[in-house]
């Protein structure tokens, strides 16, 4: 019983459908919907580390380096616009957020 | 029943990638937020012990640090910030759930045929990696960073500056009732913006003139 590259595929790729099908359910509170694109980039992550290490390429390991800074800067300018918008508007249910009317 | 290495790593690999997926589950199903952010926490240590399975140890430790002790740390910061109503967040929650649940379905579906079909053969290494540079993941890491990728490296400081400077920015609030002095506004001011200057008429004889009518 060898674990194979498919196995890591196929776990990125439950993981990926996971978070799809949380961003489906949490369509109103955006905290979620961010955790949610945080899981998503770590399946994404899993993908180039397996691929990395069965491929023999320490490139993709350069790469989730690279993921990382902008997934880390992601959430600290989105939370930051999260915590204007609920001092402006006082909640984060995103249907109420229709200001813009498009 | 003795165990190989590969039985013992099919095992670590089964028991870190199920706790994986089911606390991906309960963070898009927790009812409360704070517990959403725990459960991504178990599901970040979770990846990270599976990319230790891989041999990129650097990156396991790099995602418990930046993700647990910085991301995680922000979000939970937030979310305890915030004064939620839940229960309104979450009103059409079951609505969703068919068409969410089928999305996932194809989704999981057409990666694993795709995937599997393309990589079912790969089960070890084509080329083992370490052995020819005889050095450590983290030393054959900062070998590729540091020389072929240097210039990406400094794009990725410079986002870093960005994020800082956005968020310090977009949060920063002046206190009304501070006393600071604002320098610049002293220095430009204009007498015209201070004083006015109104023309008006000798009051007095006017309201002598009326009194007189009066009497």
């Amino acid at each position: 019983m060898t674990i194979t590259l498919a196995h890591y595929l196929v776990l990125g790729a439950i993981l990926f459908a996971t978070s799809v099908i949380g961003i489906f359910l949490n369509r109103k509170n955006i905290i979620v919907l961010l955790m949610a694109i945080e899981l998503m980039l770590l399946s994404v992550n899993m993908n180039f580390i397996a691929f990395s290490h069965y491929l023999g390429d320490m490139a993709g390991q350069v790469f989730v380096f690279f993921i990382l800074t902008v997934a880390a800067a992601e959430a600290a300018i989105g939370l930051a616009i999260l915590v204007v918008l609920f001092r402006k508007v006082d909640t984060i249910n995103a249907e109420d957020l229709d200001h813009l009317k498009g | 029943m003795t165990f190989d290495t590969s039985t013992l790593f099919a095992a670590f690999f089964y028991a870190f990638a199920g706790l994986l997926v089911l606390s991906a589950l309960r963070v898009i199903t927790a009812r409360n937020p704070v517990h959403a952010a725990l459960f991504l926490v178990l599901a970040f240590f979770c990846a990270s012990g599976l990319w230790m399975l891989l041999k990129a140890e650097f990156l396991s430790l790099a995602l418990i640090l930046v993700y647990v002790g910085a991301v995680m740390v922000l979000f939970l910061f937030v979310v305890m910030m915030l004064d939620l109503d839940i229960e309104h967040l979450r009103r059409d929650f079951k609505k969703f759930l068919p068409v969410a649940f089928l999305m996932g379905a194809v989704i999981v579906l057409e990666l694993s045929i795709v995937l599997i079909r393309s990589f079912i053969g790969t089960s070890s290494p084509v080329q083992p990696m370490l052995e020819e540079m005889a050095t450590s993941n983290t030393q054959a890491l900062g070998m590729l960073i540091f020389v072929d990728y240097v210039y990406a490296f400094e794009v990725a400081g410079v986002i870093l500056l960005v994020a800082i400077i956005a968020a310090v920015a977009l949060t920063l609030r002046n206190r009304k009732d501070s006393k600071a002095q604002n320098i610049h506004e002293q220095v430009n001011v204009n007498s015209a913006d201070r004083m006015r200057i109104v023309k008006m008429d000798s009051d007095m004889a006017a309201k002598q003139d009326s009194r007189g009518e009066k009497k």
